[in-house]
């Protein structure tokens, strides 16, 4: 397992080389349109700049940004009391230093995301609807996905190649928008001199970097997404040797057509599942951020004998009908057998009938801090937080009953 | 004089190669302690909720005396046990029993609506789930240590300084590794 991180961290290496030498390059270039005279180096020098502060504020207020817009709440145990233990319980099944904070988002759609540079201080984020929906081997499958994210280091790697990627949007937008408006005037002028063939070879060169360069970066940052959740999913067999739980638990999530409203293009690789369905037009696989659900299912389902990496990868293999190595061999190493636990099997139906609704609304109220009387005529009473009376009335029998 | 600073230069290199293993081995040894005070704090959580969920099953299951017996009987077992192999055995009947536990609740439909059998039965989960896990995860680390001590070199070193392999944390009988299968909804 630690290899396994040890060989994400040099592929990681590979990538970041790549879309550092792309913004570098960008930066170089169009210095070089603007300035003829050793202007490419103050085009490094502001690229440089950009993405050291994009780095900066992302690296000490990541997370914090991503619980804000995400609108998820830090909750007690006494709110969930299930997700609290499944928390814990793939804290010790990946062996991480510490709890991960547990958040609860109130949003009906089912979803999930982790977030933490650190594995220290990281947070497992769910939504009300996801909580609902799920019994508890499929919430444990969903837990155990995010916090692999966490051990792979996925959180720390996607936040600082997406502020890669971010900062090569930034510079190409701003260049292609600054030529448009001043119709290259200003160019033309200046480069009528000697080097004015240079200089043009120069000026091509930058918009052709500004306009390709955001669109390779985004391949590659998308390309890499995609290998990320294969590899959560399979660590996440790992941890709960029950690859049928994380599948259905997926099968469930992709089966709503409701939008998580608090995510957006830049949160969305953040979660288990795309949180922006496709309207109307097919998504490319090529500019996806997460594999198609059915083939995650489909290899999860696949899985035969054990639940160790090798296991995942010869159903990955058998599925995409391949022979590519999602896991570095040195992961393939750990040869340990794990044997694949058998389910509890507590069925919840699909979609959101009555009875999920209803837990749905309770799970959002004891976020907003509800509390809940159970009077003996069988009515649940709902205090809201800021009711300050000590007694209350129940509103159907008349029964009296202390709020502390 | 080379030959004696050809010595010492030798025998500084197999004093800091002596240090070193044997810095790994207590390393791991360590690791190895940690991973075991894992599942004891598991274990234990186990046998401090068994009282509590017997006192609330006792008024409804009026017919599984022996059940509940039984589950006195291994929990107390359990807590006197002293090596990893007696610990295992004793946890592994206890298991079993909370497991038979499960499948007789099934027949007692007041039992399973009771939201105070239901907290402690999440929390019965959970724990046994946890130790589950803290079983894979301490067996993981017995098996480093003891692969580093019989392996060359390290085994000479484990030797002088007396390092004494672990035993593994593991579940005698197949039948008690399983899970019931039983629905709660």
């Amino acid at each position: 397992m630690w290899e396994l991180i040890q060989a994400n961290k040099r592929r990681s290496v590979v990538l970041f080389i790549a879309l550092g030498a792309t913004l570098l390059l960008l930066g170089y270039f169009i210095g070089g349109a603007y300035f003829p005279d050793g202007g490419g180096f103050i085009g490094l020098f502001f690229a440089l700049i950009i993405w050291g502060i994009l780095s900066i504020v992302s690296y000490f207020s990541g997370s914090k940004i991503m619980l804000a817009i995400s609108g998820a709440k830090e909750v007690t145990k006494e709110v969930h009391p299930q997700l609290f233990n499944i928390v814990e319980e793939m804290k010790i099944a990946a062996s991480l230093p510490k709890i991960p904070k547990v958040y609860i988002i109130n949003e009906e759609a089912p979803n999930a995301f982790a977030t933490g540079i650190k594995p220290e201080e990281s947070v497992v984020a769910v939504t009300a609807g996801l909580l609902a929906r799920l019994n508890r081997d499929e919430l444990q499958g969903v837990v155990a996905h995010e916090v692999s994210h966490i051990v792979n280091r996925d959180v720390l790697y996607m936040t600082f190649a997406g502020i890669m990627l971010g900062s090569i949007v930034l510079i190409s937008q701003v260049f292609l928008r600054s030529l448009w408006f001043t119709g290259g005037r200003r160019y033309s002028s200046r480069s009528s001199g000697g080097g004015g063939q240079a200089q043009l070879i120069i000026m091509i060169a930058a918009i052709a970097l500004a306009i390709l360069s955001p669109l390779l970066a985004q391949l590659l940052y998308f390309a890499i997404s995609r290998k990320r959740e294969y590899l959560a999913d399979a660590s996440a067999v790992r941890y709960t040797r029950y690859p049928e739980g994380l599948a259905s638990a997926l099968e469930k999530i992709s089966d709503t057509s409701i939008d998580l409203k608090t995510a957006n293009k830049v949160t969305a690789p953040m979660y288990i599942v795309n949180p922006l369905k496709p309207k109307g037009r097919k998504l490319s696989n090529l500019t996806s951020t997460h594999p198609p659900i059915t083939e995650r299912v489909r290899i999860l389902r696949g899985i035969s004998g054990g639940a160790n990496y090798i296991d995942y990868q010869n159903a990955f293999n058998k599925v995409k009908r391949s022979k590519s190595t999602l896991i570095p061999s040195s992961g393939l190493t750990d040869n340990a057998k794990i044997g694949i636990r058998e389910g509890v099997i507590a069925p919840v139906a699909l979609g959101l009938n009555k009875k999920t609704k209803r837990e749905m609304g309770d799970i959002m109220m004891k976020v907003n801090e509800y509390s809940f009387i159970n009077c003996k005529c069988g009515l649940k009473i709902k205090i809201p937080p800021d009711y300050k009376q000590e007694t209350l009335f129940c509103p159907r029998c008349g029964r009296q009953h202390q709020t502390r | 004089m080379t030959a004696v600073i050809i010595l010492l230069i030798v025998v500084a290199a197999v004093v800091l190669f002596v240090i070193s293993i044997y810095n790994a081995l207590i390393k791991l040894r360590n690791q190895v302690k940690n991973a075991w005070s894992q599942i004891d704090v598991q274990l234990k959580r186990r046998h401090d909720l068994i009282p509590n969920l017997l006192e609330t099953v006792k008024g409804y299951m009026k017919h599984e005396r022996d059940i509940m017996e039984n589950i006195t009987k291994y929990r107390s077992q359990a807590m006197d046990a002293k090596t990893v192999g007696e610990k295992a055995q004793a946890e592994g009947l206890l298991s079993g029993a909370l497991g038979q536990l499960r499948i007789q609740v099934e027949n007692y439909p007041d039992l399973k609506a009771n939201q105070n059998f239901l907290a402690l039965q999440e929390e019965l989960t959970s724990t046994e789930n946890k130790i589950s896990f803290a079983r894979q995860s301490y067996n993981d680390q017995v098996l480093f240590y003891n692969n580093k001590i019989q392996m060359f070199p390290s085994n000479i070193i484990a030797g002088m300084f007396n390092f004494k392999e672990e035993e593994f944390f593991e579940v005698e009988d197949e039948k008690e590794r399983e899970v019931p299968k039983v629905s709660f909804s």
